[in-house]
C-alpha cells in the first residue's frame, strides 16, 4: 500500500506528510504532524474534541481522511492564540473556569471561535445548540455557555471601531 | 445565580485568598492544547499495542495459538495469560477500599474463562498500530462458549449459569452449599421494622430499577511503560492515583513496589474509573518481552465494553411516618449489580441509604450480584446515587400521602448536628438543615409551573473521606513557594492548593507553584477520589506550610540576633518583636536569600492521614416538562444547593455542584447499558451511549452554604461527589408530577414516558 503524499497549510505554515489512505486527519496532526492539542475521544465523530477548522469549516478531524487534507487550509487549537497571548475564548475559559479536567476544552475552544468568528452576537440558545456536538463529562456546560458569551461580549467590543 | 450565598451564622475568619477566583495554574496549558494528557505521550523507540478481546459474554479458553502473530514482520511482542504470575488471592486496597487483587488481575487479563464481552484474552506490541491489529487476527483463541446472564434478577436465580464455581455467598446466616452469582449479603437494622410499619399512621412502598451506566469521562485509557533490562520499570499515565497504579500493578506482576516508577500525566476525567488499572500491568509484560516502550490506548468501544460502569440495581423501600410527618420505619433491601467480579458498592450503598435522616426503627439489605459484564468501578459516590434514587422517591410519595410540603418533610427528620447517623459515626458540623431551608426559600421553588411541567426535589449525603496524603513546600532563592503533591488534578485542585499555601504564609496566590510529583519524587498519596483531596492533601499541604513557616521566623531570629519566639509571621513577612531590631521586617525573599548563610536550603515535608472528614449533603430541585407527543422531557430549570463546608476556590466547588448535577440528569432521563440476547453490549458508543450535551440544559443554578469543618485549617468539606446522589430522584419526580404517574424505573426515556402517557398506544 502506497503512501500519499499531502500538501497543506496548518496554523498558518505549509506542510507536508506522508499517510496511508486509511489515516484520518486527527492521526496525522497527532502523529507525524505533532499536534497533540486536538483529542481523540471517540473516533466516530461524537464527541468533538478532535473538532478543527478546515477550510472554513468546523469538522470532526477524526471523520476526515488525511488525504481529503491536500491543499486545504487547516486550523487547530495551537493556533487559535497568536504568539504566546491567549485568544479571548480561551482567556473566557479560564477566568470563567470553564474547564475541569481540560481534555474537552481545546475542541470546545476551536468550536466556540467558529460560533463566534462568523455570529457576533450569539443568544445562549444559540451557544448551546453550536457546542451540542461537543461533549464535556465534568462541567455540566454551565460554566462554558457563560465564557463563550462573555467572549462573544468582548470581541463584539474590539469591532466597534474608536 | 451562581453568586456564593453565605449565611452570617457560618462566618469565620478574615481570610485573604482562600474563597477567591483566580485562575487556575494549569489554566494555560489546557485552553492551549500544550497539556499532556494519557494519550498524547510518547516515548523514544515506542512501539503501538493492541489487545485481543473477548466476542463471548462466556467462555472457556480451552487453547490460544499465537505462533501465526508472533512470525507476523513488525509484531515484537504477544502475551497471553502465560506471561502473568498465578496470584495467592490478597486483599490490597484498591483506589478507596480494599480488592481482591486475584479479580483484578484476571480482570487485566482472562486465565481460564472470559467473563464479558470485551474482556482482554491477548496483547499484542508492533511497530505499528495496523501492524498490531493485522497481529490480532492471527491470534487463534479456541472458545468453548458458556451460558451467560445479565440482569440481576436472572444472575440472582438458583438456577442462573454461575460464573464463578468459587462464590459462595457471605453475610448469611449458614454458609450456602452451593457456589452462585451471589457474593455477599450485608444488613444493617435498629428497632423493629414490623411494628413500626404496622403503627405507622402512612405508609409508602415501591419497587424501583435501573440499569449500569458509565463515568463517561472524554479520554479513553492509556498509558506508556517501559521495562528495562535492569529490572526497573517506567509508566506513564493519566489516573486518578499514580500511588494506586504502582502498587496494583506490583501486586499484579509481584515485582517490588520500588521498581516501579508512576509519572503521572494530566487526567482527562475520570468521576471514580479511574481508581483501578486496566493497561498498565499488560503494557508493562508486552514491554518487557518487547525490550521497548509500548503504548496501549483503549478506543471508545473498548471503554464502554470493558471499563467502567457503575452498578444497575433493582431496590424496594418501604417507609411509615406519623401523620406530622415523622419517619418511624425504614425497610430497603437492594440488589446492585457487580459485573463479573465482586465489588464493594453494596457496603457504600448500605451507609448512604437513609443516613441523612433520623429513623429509629429501619432495616437494610444490600446484595451484590455477579453477571456477565465487565468488573464494576467506582463511579462519583459510588453506590449512593442507586439506593438514594428510590428512598427519595419514596419520601417524595410520603410527602404527598400526607399532604405535606417535600422539603417540610425532609426538615422534620433531617440529620442534625451532634446526632448519630446510621453508621454509628456523630456528625458534627453538619449543615443539611440549613441546605433544606435555603432550597426551600429559594426562588426557584415557589415560581408557577405551566401545563405538563413537574417539580422535584431531593436531597442526599455522602459520607466523604480522608486518608493519607503526602505534600511538600520549598522555598525558592528568591522567595517563590513551591507545592509538591502526589494527587492529579482532575477539576482544578492545584488552584485549591496554592490558594491553601498562599493563604498560609499570608502571599499572593500567584507567588505558590504546584507540581504534580511522580511516584519516586513524593511520598505515598491516596487517589483523586472519595472527595478526599482538598480536605486530605490540602491539610499535608497546611501542614508542610506551616512547618516552613516556622522554619522561616527561626532564619529570621538568627538574622535579627534574638529568641525565636521574639518573631511573629504576618502577611508573608518576620517581624521582629524584641532588641534594637524590634519593628523591623523581613520578607520571605529577603530571608530565602541568606539561606545559606542560615541553615541552608528551607523546605518541609508533610504525611497526614486525616480521618476527620465530613459528609456533604445536597438538596437539588428539578423543573421539568414533557412533551406529550413524543414522550420527550426537557429540563428547565435546575438548582442544587450543598452544605459545602468552605469554598477554598468557589469557582471549581460550583463546578462539582454543576458536573455532578448533569450527570446524575444523564443517568435519570438517557444512560443506560443495553445488552443483546448473545450478552455483547448493543450500545457502546457515545452516539447510542447518550449523555447530555449543552443543548439539552438550562444553566445549573448553585447555592453553596458554608459551614466550614473544624478538623481543616480552611474548614474543608469534601464536595466532589454528593452533587451526583439527588439528582436521579430529583428529576424522577418532576417527570412524576408533570405525567401524573410515577416513575420507579430508569432511565426515564421518551419511549417510556410515552407509554405512561399512552397506555392504549
Amino acid at each position: 500500500m502506497s503512501k500519499l503524499h499531502v500538501t497543506c497549510t496548518v496554523n498558518g505554515d505549509p506542510r507536508e506528510f506522508l499517510c496511508d489512505p486509511a489515516d484520518t486527519l486527527l492521526s496525522v496532526l497527532r502523529g507525524p504532524l505533532d499536534l497533540t492539542g486536538s483529542k481523540e475521544g471517540c473516533g466516530s465523530g461524537d464527541c468533538g474534541a478532535c473538532t478543527v477548522v478546515l477550510d472554513g469549516q468546523m469538522v470532526c478531524s477524526c471523520l476526515v481522511l488525511a488525504g481529503e487534507a491536500e491543499g486545504s487550509v487547516i486550523g487547530t487549537i495551537e493556533g487559535v492564540a497568536e504568539g504566546s497571548g491567549l485568544h479571548p475564548v480561551q482567556r473566557h475559559f479560564l477566568e470563567k473556569a470553564a474547564l475541569q479536567c481540560g481534555f474537552c476544552t481545546p475542541g470546545f475552544i476551536v468550536a466556540a471561535k467558529a460560533l463566534l468568528d462568523q455570529t457576533p452576537n450569539p443568544t445562549e440558545t444559540e451557544v448551546r445548540y453550536w457546542l451540542a456536538g461537543n461533549l464535556c463529562r465534568c462541567t455540566g456546560y454551565d460554566k462554558i455557555v457563560k465564557a463563550v458569551m462573555e467572549a462573544a461580549a468582548e470581541l463584539r467590543q474590539e469591532r466597534i471601531p474608536a | 445565580m451562581n453568586a456564593p450565598e453565605r449565611p452570617d451564622a457560618f462566618k469565620t475568619g478574615d481570610l485573604k485568598v482562600v474563597g477567591t477566583r483566580p485562575v487556575r495554574p494549569d489554566g494555560n496549558d489546557k485552553v492551549t492544547g500544550k497539556a499532556v494528557f494519557g494519550p498524547d505521550f510518547k516515548a523514544a523507540n515506542m512501539l503501538q499495542g493492541a489487545l485481543l478481546r473477548s466476542p463471548h459474554a462466556h467462555a472457556r479458553i480451552r487453547s490460544i495459538d499465537i505462533r501465526k502473530a508472533e512470525a507476523l514482520p513488525g509484531v515484537k511482542a504477544v502475551v497471553t495469560r502465560e506471561d502473568f504470575p498465578t496470584l495467592e488471592d490478597i486483599l490490597m486496597n484498591v483506589g478507596e477500599t480494599a480488592g481482591s487483587v486475584l479479580d483484578l488481575s484476571q480482570n487485566v487479563i482472562a486465565r481460564e474463562k472470559v467473563f464479558y464481552d470485551g474482556h482482554v484474552v491477548a496483547g499484542v506490541a508492533a511497530t505499528s498500530e495496523a501492524v498490531a491489529r493485522e497481529a490480532l487476527a492471527l491470534i487463534e483463541v479456541d472458545y468453548e462458549v458458556l451460558p451467560h446472564v445479565i440482569g440481576i434478577e436472572d444472575a440472582f436465580r438458583p438456577d442462573a449459569p454461575v460464573l464463578h464455581d468459587t462464590v459462595f455467598t457471605r453475610g448469611l446466616d449458614e454458609k450456602p452449599e452451593q457456589p452462585s452469582n451471589v457474593p455477599l449479603r450485608m444488613r444493617q437494622a435498629k428497632g423493629d421494622v414490623e411494628i413500626a410499619l404496622g403503627d405507622a399512621a402512612a405508609t409508602v412502598s415501591g419497587h424501583y430499577s435501573m440499569l449500569p451506566v458509565h463515568q463517561g469521562y472524554i479520554e479513553p485509557h492509556a498509558c506508556v511503560a517501559s521495562w528495562k533490562a535492569d529490572g526497573k520499570v517506567d509508566i506513564w499515565c493519566s489516573s486518578q492515583g499514580a500511588f494506586n497504579v504502582r502498587g496494583l500493578t506490583s501486586a499484579i506482576l509481584g515485582i517490588p513496589t520500588g521498581t516501579i516508577r508512576v509519572m503521572p500525566l494530566e487526567i482527562g476525567g475520570g468521576f471514580g474509573g479511574k481508581t483501578t488499572v486496566y493497561l498498565e500491568p499488560l503494557a508493562v509484560v508486552l514491554s518487557r518481552k518487547a525490550g521497548r516502550p509500548v503504548r496501549l490506548t483503549m478506543s471508545r468501544t473498548d471503554i464502554f465494553r470493558a471499563s467502567g460502569p457503575a452498578p444497575g440495581a433493582v431496590l424496594d423501600v418501604r417507609l411509615g411516618a406519623t401523620a406530622e410527618g415523622t419517619l418511624t420505619a425504614a425497610e430497603v433491601e437492594f440488589k446492585y449489580s457487580s459485573g463479573a467480579f465482586s465489588g464493594y458498592e453494596v457496603f457504600l450503598g448500605i451507609s448512604s441509604a437513609i443516613g441523612h435522616y433520623n429513623i429509629q426503627n429501619y432495616v437494610v439489605t444490600g446484595w451484590g450480584v455477579l453477571s456477565n459484564m465487565p468488573k464494576h468501578a467506582a463511579y462519583r459516590a459510588p453506590g449512593a446515587p442507586q439506593v438514594n434514587f428510590a428512598v427519595e422517591s419514596a419520601m417524595n410519595e410520603l410527602a404527598e400521602k400526607l399532604g405535606m410540603d417535600p422539603l417540610e418533610l425532609r426538615l422534620k427528620n433531617a440529620i442534625r448536628p451532634g446526632e448519630t447517623s446510621m453508621s454509628g459515626t456523630p456528625h458534627g458540623e453538619i449543615a443539611l438543615v440549613e441546605c433544606l431551608e435555603a432550597a426551600r426559600d429559594h426562588p426557584h421553588y415557589s415560581e408557577p409551573l405551566g401545563p405538563n411541567q413537574g417539580r422535584g426535589v431531593a436531597c442526599g449525603y455522602w459520607g466523604n473521606h480522608g486518608g493519607p496524603s503526602t505534600a511538600s513546600v520549598a522555598v525558592a532563592e528568591d522567595g517563590s513557594i513551591l507545592v509538591v503533591e502526589g494527587n492529579p488534578d482532575i477539576g482544578g485542585s492545584r488552584a485549591s492548593m496554592a490558594l491553601m499555601a498562599a493563604e498560609t504564609f499570608g502571599v499572593d496566590y500567584g507567588q505558590v507553584s504546584v507540581t504534580i510529583a511522580d511516584t519516586s519524587s513524593i511520598g505515598f498519596s491516596g487517589v483523586t477520589g472519595g472527595s478526599r483531596t482538598t480536605f486530605a492533601t490540602g491539610k499535608a499541604v497546611v501542614e508542610a506550610s506551616r512547618a516552613v513557616v516556622e522554619i522561616l521566623c527561626d532564619r529570621a531570629a538568627k538574622l535579627w540576633n534574638v529568641d525565636r519566639a521574639q518573631v511573629e509571621w504576618r502577611d508573608g513577612e518576620a517581624i521582629c518583636g524584641a532588641g534594637e531590631k524590634a519593628g523591623e521586617t523581613l520578607s520571605l525573599a529577603r530571608i530565602a536569600a541568606k539561606a545559606d548563610n542560615t541553615g541552608g536550603p528551607i523546605s518541609a515535608e508533610a504525611s497526614v492521614n486525616p480521618l476527620d472528614h465530613l459528609p456533604g449533603y445536597a438538596v437539588h430541585i428539578c423543573d421539568a416538562e414533557v412533551d406529550r407527543e413524543t414522550g420527550h422531557t426537557r429540563i428547565l430549570r435546575y438548582t442544587t444547593v450543598q452544605d459545602v463546608g468552605r469554598a477554598i476556590h468557589p469557582d471549581y466547588v460550583e463546578g462539582q455542584m454543576q458536573g455532578g448535577a448533569v450527570q446524575g440528569i444523564g443517568w435519570a432521563l438517557n444512560e443506560a447499558f443495553v445488552y443483546d440476547a448473545n450478552g455483547r453490549l448493543d450500545n457502546p458508543g457515545f452516539l447510542d451511549y447518550r449523555m447530555p450535551v449543552a443543548s439539552d440544559l438550562p444553566m445549573i443554578e448553585t447555592v453553596m452554604i458554608e459551614r466550614p469543618n473544624p478538623a481543616h485549617p480552611y474548614g474543608v468539606k469534601g464536595v466532589g461527589e454528593v452533587p451526583i446522589v439527588p439528582p436521579l430522584a430529583a428529576v424522577a419526580a418532576a417527570v412524576s408530577e408533570a405525567t401524573g404517574v410515577r416513575m420507579r424505573d430508569l432511565p426515564i426515556t421518551p419511549d417510556r414516558v410515552h407509554a405512561v402517557l399512552h397506555p392504549d398506544g
